[in-house]
């Protein structure tokens, strides 16, 4: 569904991304690990078209993904996002961030927008919170509202990025469980996470990547359980074993 | 004090013809100035180089040229181009032309204060740059100009006094005139300046009410 071949992309004169070939499944759920400043969350917005790229080809269903196309904005639709600070709205409802997308860029029936959102705010628990402003609820309820309204476009694939890294650590949890359930409805999914633990139960596959290239990938239990790369070994003692 | 007052009863309705006509020019400026301020923001912060430039150039270029010029230049110039108006329409598209500038300055940052995480909210969810401005950047923008906004309302009240010279008969115009006319130099420029603080007063109360809402 996802295809990456041979992905660049720069900053100046700063090569973040140095030829990165991947391909995501349909249904598949790919987490995306590796040390601070490794290029991880720059794939993501590459793939969103948030960033644009100097080389490679990045297609999702065979169409090519760039950030200048007309094709963007109907692959963005089919490609939801969840940011590592929420970036919900705050200047609107729990229940008109969910509805936003779809009643104003899918022009979706108002009320079956309504009734569909709350049946997404039912499955993250927070459908008594849909009057609520997003300033009125908690870090890890505001990343599952994200959720919701990533959802609520109907997409083919969701890319989280660091969704858990602004949460208090007692928050962690419920949002993670939400991405749980929803990777078991078969949703595709790319995760860039520093939850190991996440990764290892929810991922099919794992990719480490490290100065800008895969280091490693493979199974979930294979990298994270077994790696065999050097890089890739010193990375998840430190994560896993800080002190 | 008695003979203050006898003046004052005097000059008064006089003074308020000129402070009405300081509101029609006031107000009427002020939304051109909006009109334009938003225009050259947008074409600003669109994205387009092109765009972009043409706004920058307007807005110093505006910024560059003192108000009276500007005034002087529509009112006096602009008919030799066979356009001619009333010193009051030339009044209000001069101050109006004017702080567009300055109001294109507080309007764009306004937008580029928004969180740029609200903005690839919007795009991640397929917006384009028109609705995305729509539905999520302006209605948090305006929180933040707002009480800028005020405080330019208030100058651009006070600075409606330049529309006398060319012959509006505004407040300060109607208060020299009858302070030429009676030598009551001290008594009518005590009113004049009371009248235009009765005008600022509300508008300063204004953008103490915009300030304590935004600090929320």
């Amino acid at each position: 569904m996802i295809e990456i071949r041979s992905l660049h992309k720069s900053y100046g004169s700063l090569q973040v991304i140095k030829g990165i070939d991947a391909s995501v499944a349909k249904g598949e759920v790919v987490c995306i690990v590796g040390p601070s400043g490794s290029g991880k969350s720059t794939i993501l917005r590459c793939i969103n078209g948030l960033e644009s790229y100097e080389g490679g080809v990045i297609e999702i269903d065979g169409i090519k993904v760039e950030r200048k196309s007309e094709t963007i904005k109907a692959i963005r639709t089919e490609v939801a996002m969840v940011f590592q600070r929420f970036n919900l709205f705050p200047h609107r409802t729990v229940l008109e961030n969910v509805i936003e997308g779809p009643v104003y860029v899918k022009k979706e029936n108002r009320q079956q927008a309504i009734e569909h959102a709350m049946q997404l705010l039912e499955s993250v628990g927070l459908a008594e919170k849909a009057e609520a402003f997003p300033s009125q609820l908690s870090g890890g309820q505001q990343q599952r509202i994200a959720i919701a309204r990533a959802l609520a476009m109907r997409p083919k694939a969701i890319l989280f990025d660091e969704p858990t890294s602004a949460l208090d650590p007692e928050l962690v949890g419920d949002v993670l469980d939400v991405m749980r359930r929803l990777a078991e409805t078969g949703m595709t999914m790319v995760v860039v996470t520093h939850e190991m633990q996440f990764a290892r139960e929810v991922a099919d596959r794992v990719l480490f990547i490290d100065q800008g290239v895969i280091v490693e990938q493979g199974p979930s239990a294979d990298v994270l359980n077994n790696p065999q790369n050097l890089r890739t070994q010193d990375f998840l003692r430190r994560v896993l074993h800080p002190m | 004090m008695s003979e203050f007052l006898t003046q004052s009863w005097q000059f008064l309705p006089i003074l308020l013809q000129g402070a009405w006509l300081t509101i029609q020019v006031t107000v009427g400026s002020l939304l051109l100035s909006t009109v334009l301020g938003l225009v050259w923001a947008a074409m600003r912060v669109s994205g387009v180089p092109v765009l972009a430039w043409i706004s920058s150039a307007i807005i110093n270029l505006l910024r560059g040229i003192p108000i009276i010029v500007l005034l002087f230049y529509i009112y006096f110039v602009m008919p030799d181009f066979g356009i001619t108006m009333s010193a009051l329409q030339a009044g209000i598209i001069g101050l109006g032309i004017a702080y567009s500038a300055y109001q294109a300055e507080n309007f764009r940052a306004g937008i580029e204060a928004v969180d740029r995480g609200q903005l690839e909210a919007a795009q991640s969810m397929g917006m384009g740059w028109w609705l995305m401005m729509r539905r999520a950047v302006l209605p948090q923008a305006v929180k933040i100009v707002l009480p800028p906004y005020g405080n330019t309302m208030i100058m651009m009240l006070k600075d409606s006094s330049q529309a006398s010279t060319i012959t509006v008969a505004e407040l300060a115009l109607q208060g020299k005139l009858i302070a030429t006319s009676t030598f009551q130099n001290a008594t009518v420029f005590t009113l004049v300046a009371l009248l235009y603080l009765i005008m600022c007063v509300p508008l300063i109360l204004l953008v103490r009410h915009f300030e304590k809402r935004g600090s929320k």
